[in-house]
C-alpha cells in the first residue's frame, strides 16, 4: 500500500489544512517512507498470537465519581487565540 | 401530490443521552447544566497536551445499566476508541467513543401504537463524552465556544431500521425515555439537551427488499418534533420519488418553526472519522460478578409495571399505559393506593384532573404540590361520603396549589358534605315553599324544573349537601 497525493489532499481537508503543491509532494514522500518503515511489522511471523488493541496488559483502571475543582477561567482562556464573554472565539465553519 | 400507502416508510433513530454523574467522563470537572461558559474545564476536556483521561467508574455502570434495560447483550470486553474530527466543538480534534466494541449490543424495546405492541431492536448501546456549544457571532463569521458540556458522559442508543411510522418513533422516544427514568441514569430532559435524537428515513415501494437511499434528519427538539420532522421527510421523498427522481444521501437539518427540512451538505459530509483504538486508555473487562452488581440495581420497569398494574389492579390498559410511562406518576399512583381502595378512581383523577390541569398548564407533576397521599386520602373521603364529587374538585384545586392534605382544607373551609336528613330535609322544604312555580311545573309534566330546584338546594349548601339524598329527599317532597 501506498500514499497517492490524492490521499494526503484527502487527509489534508479533512484536517482544514492547505496545502502548496510542493507541501503535498513533500508529505506524499514522507508518508509513503513512514509506511515503508511500519511495513517491516508484516515480516514478523504473528501466527498464535492474539490480536490486541493495546500494547499494556491491565484492564480496568478507573476512578471514582468524584468531582474536583476546574480550571479558574483566566487560566482557562490563557490558550484561546481570542475571547468574548468568557468563551473562546474562533472563525465560523461554514455549513 | 403522493398517492398515500404507495411507499413505505423505513425509520433508524439514534438517541443520545447524558448520564447524570457528578463529574464528567474522563475528568473530574462539574457536569451541572446552566454554569457560566466555560467554569467546568480543565486540563483534561480542554484538550491540553500531556493530560490522561481517567474513566468514571459510575459512567460505565450507568451505561450497562441502560444496556440491560434495553435487553442488550453485555459485552465481555470494550474498549475506547478516537473519532477523529476537525470542529470547534471539540479542543482535542476527536471524540472518546466506541467503536467496534460497545458495552452493550442485540437489544430490543416493546413499543405500543395504536393498541399493538411492536417489538424494535436495538443495534447497539455505547459509551462516549459529549461535545461543546457554540454560538454563531458576528454575522455568522466567528463562534463563541463553551466547553462546559465537553466530557459529560453520552450513551449513544442505535435503533434497528425497525420503525415504519413518525408515530412509532415517537412512542420509541417516549418508552426509552421512561426506561432511562425508571433506571434513574439521566435527566432525559429533551430541552436542556440531555436525551438528543437524529433519524435516518427512507422510502421504499411496498413489497421492495432493499431499503431506499436515505436522509439523516438533525435538530429536531422535542418528541413532537421527531414526529412532524419525519411527516415532512415523508412526504418530501415520496415527491421526489414520485416526479421520477432520486433521493440523495445527505445531512438535513429540520426546522420546526418552517416545518421544512434543509440540505446540510459541505464538508460537513465527508464522513471520514478514522476510528483507532485510544492508547490512553487501557480495555474494560467486564466481568461476569461485576454485570450481576449492576443487573441488581435496575428497578421494576414501566413494562413491568404496567402489567402489575392490568393484573393486580385490574386497570385498563391504556390507563396503565399513561400511568406508567413516567416514574413520577406510576409512583404517585402507588402512594395513593395506599390511602384509597379503589384503584380505577385514583386512575381517572390521575388521568382527568390532574393530567388535564398538568398539560394545559405546561407543568410537570414536580411543578405542583399535591402528594400522592393527598390525592390518595381525598379519594377515601369521597368513598367515605364525607364529601360530595363537587367538593372534591375543590379539595383537588386547593391540593395542587397548597398541597396540603385534603382533611385539612376540609376543615379550614367548612367543606364537610351535609349527609344529615333532618337538615337537608328543612332546607328542601324552604325551597320548595320558595319556589311555586318550579313544583307546579314539575307536578305538571316539566321533569326539567327538578334540576333548577337541585341547583338551588345546592346553592343554599354552598355545594356541600349530599346529593344522593338531596335527590330522595326533593322527590318525596314532591309527591
Amino acid at each position: 500500500m501506498s500514499i497517492t497525493t490524492k490521499d494526503v489532499e484527502h487527509v489534508a481537508n479533512l484536517a482544514r489544512l492547505e496545502l502548496s503543491d510542493s507541501e503535498k509532494e513533500q508529505f506524499t514522500g514522507q508518508l509513503n517512507a513512514i509506511l515503508k518503515y511500519a511495513e517491516k511489522l508484516n515480516g514478523l511471523d504473528t501466527e498464535g498470537v492474539e490480536p490486541t488493541s493495546h500494547v499494556l496488559p491491565i484492564t480496568n483502571v478507573m476512578r471514582a465519581d468524584e468531582e474536583r475543582p476546574s480550571l479558574p477561567i483566566g487560566k482557562v482562556l490563557l490558550n484561546a487565540p481570542d475571547d468574548e464573554e468568557g468563551q473562546f472565539k474562533v472563525p465560523a465553519v461554514l455549513e | 401530490m403522493s398517492e398515500p400507502n404507495k411507499y413505505e416508510t423505513v425509520v433508524g433513530l439514534e438517541v443520545h443521552v447524558e448520564l447524570h454523574t457528578n463529574s464528567k467522563i474522563f475528568c473530574g470537572c462539574s457536569t451541572a447544566f446552566g454554569a457560566p461558559p466555560n467554569t467546568h474545564t480543565c486540563p483534561v476536556c480542554l484538550g491540553h497536551p500531556g493530560v490522561l483521561p481517567v474513566l468514571n467508574r459510575q459512567a460505565v455502570e450507568y451505561a450497562m445499566k441502560a444496556a440491560m434495560a434495553l435487553n442488550c447483550q453485555i459485552a465481555d470486553i470494550s474498549k475506547f476508541d478516537r473519532k477523529n474530527y476537525f470542529y470547534p466543538d471539540s479542543p482535542k480534534a476527536y471524540q472518546i467513543s466506541q467503536y467496534d466494541q460497545p458495552i452493550g449490543e442485540h437489544g430490543w424495546i416493546d413499543i405500543e401504537v395504536n393498541g399493538e405492541t411492536k417489538r424494535i431492536g436495538i443495534t447497539r448501546l455505547h459509551l462516549e463524552e459529549d461535545a461543546g456549544k457554540l454560538t454563531h457571532v458576528d454575522g455568522g463569521y466567528a463562534s463563541l465556544v463553551d466547553f462546559n458540556r465537553v466530557g459529560t458522559p453520552l450513551i449513544e442508543i442505535v435503533s434497528e431500521p425497525d420503525i415504519r411510522t413518525p408515530e412509532e418513533a415517537k412512542a420509541y422516544l417516549e418508552k426509552l425515555k421512561a426506561i432511562m427514568q425508571y433506571c434513574d441514569v439521566s435527566d432525559v430532559k429533551m430541552e436542556e439537551g440531555s436525551l438528543r435524537c437524529d433519524a435516518n428515513i427512507s422510502l421504499r415501494p411496498y413489497g421492495q427488499k432493499e431499503f431506499g437511499t436515505r436522509a439523516e434528519l438533525k435538530n429536531m427538539n422535542s418528541f413532537r418534533g421527531v414526529q412532524r420532522g419525519l411527516e415532512y421527510e415523508q412526504f418530501r421523498q415520496a415527491e421526489i420519488l414520485d416526479s421520477g427522481g432520486e433521493v440523495v444521501q445527505e445531512t438535513r437539518r429540520y426546522d420546526d418553526a418552517a416545518g421544512k427540512s434543509f440540505s446540510m451538505r459541505g464538508k460537513e459530509e465527508a464522513h471520514d472519522y478514522r476510528y483507532f483504538p485510544d492508547p490512553d486508555l487501557v480495555r474494560l473487562h467486564i466481568s461476569e460478578d461485576w454485570k450481576a452488581s449492576v443487573r441488581a440495581t435496575i428497578p421494576e420497569l414501566p413494562d413491568a409495571r404496567k402489567a402489575r398494574y392490568t393484573a393486580d389492579y385490574s386497570l385498563p390498559p391504556y390507563d396503565a399505559e399513561v400511568i406508567t410511562s413516567s416514574k413520577k406518576l406510576a409512583d404517585f399512583f402507588e402512594e395513593s393506593l395506599a390511602f384509597a381502595k379503589d384503584a380505577k378512581a385514583v386512575s381517572n383523577w390521575i388521568m382527568g384532573d390532574l393530567l388535564g390541569y398538568l398539560n394545559s398548564n405546561g407543568l410537570e407533576l414536580s411543578d405542583v404540590q399535591m402528594t400522592g397521599q393527598g390525592l390518595g386520602e381525598m379519594i377515601g373521603l369521597l368513598e367515605k361520603g364525607t364529601i360530595s364529587g363537587k367538593i372534591a374538585k375543590t379539595v383537588f384545586k386547593a391540593m395542587l396549589e397548597t398541597g396540603k392534605l385534603p382533611q385539612q382544607i376540609v376543615e379550614e373551609q367548612g367543606l364537610v358534605q351535609i349527609s344529615d336528613e333532618g337538615a337537608i330535609a328543612a332546607i328542601v322544604s324552604q325551597i320548595v315553599e320558595a319556589n311555586p312555580q318550579s313544583v307546579e311545573d314539575y307536578r305538571a309534566g316539566k321533569e326539567k324544573a327538578i334540576g333548577f330546584l337541585v341547583g338551588q338546594i345546592m346553592k343554599e349548601t354552598k355545594g356541600k349537601a349530599n346529593p344522593a339524598l338531596v335527590n330522595k329527599l326533593l322527590l318525596e317532597r314532591l309527591k
